[in-house]
């Protein structure tokens, strides 16, 4: 064989490799095509609709507080964050005051889903990036007792159905006070836990530091929100650019990030969450007494119009825009789902990566696949 | 009117849109402005690049089925300037809708225009992957538009119906006659008596 080279390569020709819709990686059912010449993604292409429930058609049937289950269904990682989305919506089209204490709850249960969401994102983004499940575990650990409140307050832990037109449902229960006073405690310390373990890990450092690098121009022209968005360095986030609820009294900042890469979308959201423990503290003090919600009719019929109300989620804006035609049921009921919207680049930021660098990158923009299907 | 706290008023972008680019407004109002179809294109490049608007971000994008005509709404967002622009496109043709697609200005719009022409039919020219998203080829029709497995007769599906009602609408209080659904929704051949 001496002098023969050619006989001792392999021809590589691209071939087409298929993830999911049932894979680790993809966090739900999701599935994706990618042409791969060797190591190196060649056109990737998304197949989605498993998980299409034609939720935007049933809301058109359904009265505005029967839609608010849907809104679990949706996002089911953050459902109190779009039940917010939905209440705020539909108060704004039917001109509904909401209570004060209501405010400052739901600003309570909404934090509290975004620590619980974002532990879920970054424990898989690191057990993507190859640490099997430890971090995850330990993740789930402060994600766990925050169900626990939720189930306590509302008896569900995915699903909750909290808040509704006009407030919440109920008045947490007296043993809910001090077991979140406890969590927000101890929160800060394991927030330290996880930098310390986590932000200097030689390995995890390798595979994320420049690793889907997303500029700012392109995050804000490809629609991405929330900490996608916000770990390019475009500091935009709903709570301070249009607060809601009792937002603008609560001290806190945006952490953003400088690269854009994996890494700094991991660093924002583990920041977010002090920040969050800082805006559940200062709720916790500020809380006035009073009535946690306001009766609506049940049969709420809005004046003929349209809205767009949003809020800020763990993964964005959750926008829903709502039209009525002054019935019970909205006339037609659109959710602006950051979960999709924020896989408009995806194909782009594949194109010549390797393989295991793309599974990071669909992990650091957090998909939950209910949200994306509908 | 319920508009959102930092949505700019539709008269004020009108205005200045039809300075740029005359005859492109059609209708505007203190929530929106509508544009000519064919030109939205213009007008969401105008905006994008305009310094007092800067529509940075397509923010949102979804169609509403009126029955006579589809409404396209972008929702655009500045993010300096912090203000929300809503803009609409009347499309008349209910039987081969199609606009000009926005992807050449908004990356964002790859995934929302596939999913309207999925759920709502309409065609995006110039979008450079206008495939179903969420259904598969060959799903037969539009589920989001409002004829789609439709019952004929005036009948509604009975979810609509509310026949319990509320405090607020004394004259709307629960009655075994409404349970079937008001009177008008019955075709007359189900109502009377059986002929003889």
């Amino acid at each position: 064989m001496v002098g023969d080279g050619a006989s001792m390569t392999t021809s590589a020709e691209p071939y087409v490799l298929n993830i999911g819709p049932q894979h680790p990686s993809t966090h739900g059912v999701f599935r994706i095509r990618v042409v791969m010449d060797g190591e190196r993604i060649q056109d990737l292409d998304m197949i989605v609709g498993y998980l299409h429930r034609s939720m935007e058609k049933l809301a058109e049937e359904r009265t505005y507080t029967q839609n608010i289950p849907f809104t679990d269904r949706a996002d089911y990682l953050a459902a109190m964050s779009s039940n917010l989305g939905l209440c705020l919506a539909a108060e704004r089209l039917a001109d509904v005051e909401v209570p004060e204490r209501a405010s400052y709850l739901r600003v309570i249960f909404a934090e509290l889903q975004r620590i619980a969401s974002h532990a879920m994102a970054n424990g898989t983004l690191v057990s993507d990036a190859g640490a099997w499940q430890t971090p995850l575990l330990y993740m789930f650990r402060e994600r766990e007792k925050i169900l626990d409140l939720f189930e306590m307050t509302c008896g569900a832990r995915l699903t909750t159905n909290y808040m509704r037109i006009g407030g919440v449902a109920f008045e947490p229960p007296p043993e809910f006070w001090p077991a979140l006073e406890e969590l927000v405690d101890e929160l800060p310390d394991r927030i330290s836990e996880y930098e310390e373990l986590l932000t200097q890990n030689e390995i995890f450092v390798a595979r994320t530091r420049n690793v889907g690098i997303i500029s700012a121009e392109d995050a804000i022209n490809g629609s991405l929100v929330g900490p996608a968005l916000r770990g390019s360095g475009v500091p935009w986030d709903l709570r301070k650019a249009e607060p809601y609820c009792v937002y603008d009294r609560m001290e806190f900042d945006v952490p953003i990030g400088r690269t854009g890469d994996v890494y700094d979308r991991f660093m924002c959201r583990l920041a977010e969450t002090r920040e969050s423990t800082k805006i559940i503290r200062q709720a916790i003090e500020g809380i006035p007494d009073g009535p946690h919600k306001t009766d609506i009719p049940l049969a709420l019929r809005p004046p003929p119009g349209e809205v767009y109300g949003r809020v800020e989620g763990p993964r964005g804006e959750v926008g829903f825009y709502l039209v009525s035609d002054g019935g019970p049921a909205p006339y037609r009921f659109h959710l602006r789902a950051p979960s999709l919207i924020n896989l408009s680049l995806l194909r782009e930021l594949a194109r010549g990566a390797s393989l295991s660098d793309a599974v990071v990158t669909l992990g650091s923009i957090d998909i939950v696949v209910g949200e994306i299907d509908r | 009117m319920p508009a959102g706290p930092t949505q700019l008023a539709g008269q004020r972008v009108a205005e200045a849109l039809d300075r740029a680019l005359p005859g492109i407004v059609t209708v505007s109002n203190d929530e929106w402005v509508e544009v000519a179809p064919a030109r939205v294109d213009e007008a969401l490049h105008w905006l994008h690049d305009s310094e007092e608007f800067d529509a940075a971000q397509l923010s949102s994008l979804c169609a509403v089925d009126y029955h006579d005509h589809f409404a396209v709404v972008y929702h655009l967002q500045s993010l300096d300037l912090n203000h929300q622009i809503v803009l609409k496109a009347r499309v008349s043709d209910h039987e081969e809708p199609a606009l000009p697609s926005s992807y050449p200005i908004y990356k964002g719009a790859l995934l929302q225009e596939r999913e309207v022409y999925d759920l709502m039919g309409i065609r995006f020219e110039g979008h450079p992957d206008l495939r179903r998203i969420f259904l598969w080829d060959g799903f037969p029709g539009h589920p989001l538009r409002k004829d789609f497995m439709g019952i004929g007769q005036g009948l509604t599906s009975g979810l609509r119906r509310f026949p319990f009602e509320d405090k607020a609408n004394p004259d709307r209080q629960l009655n075994r006659d409404n349970l079937i659904g008001d009177e008008q929704d019955v075709p007359s051949e189900w109502s009377g008596t059986a002929p003889a």
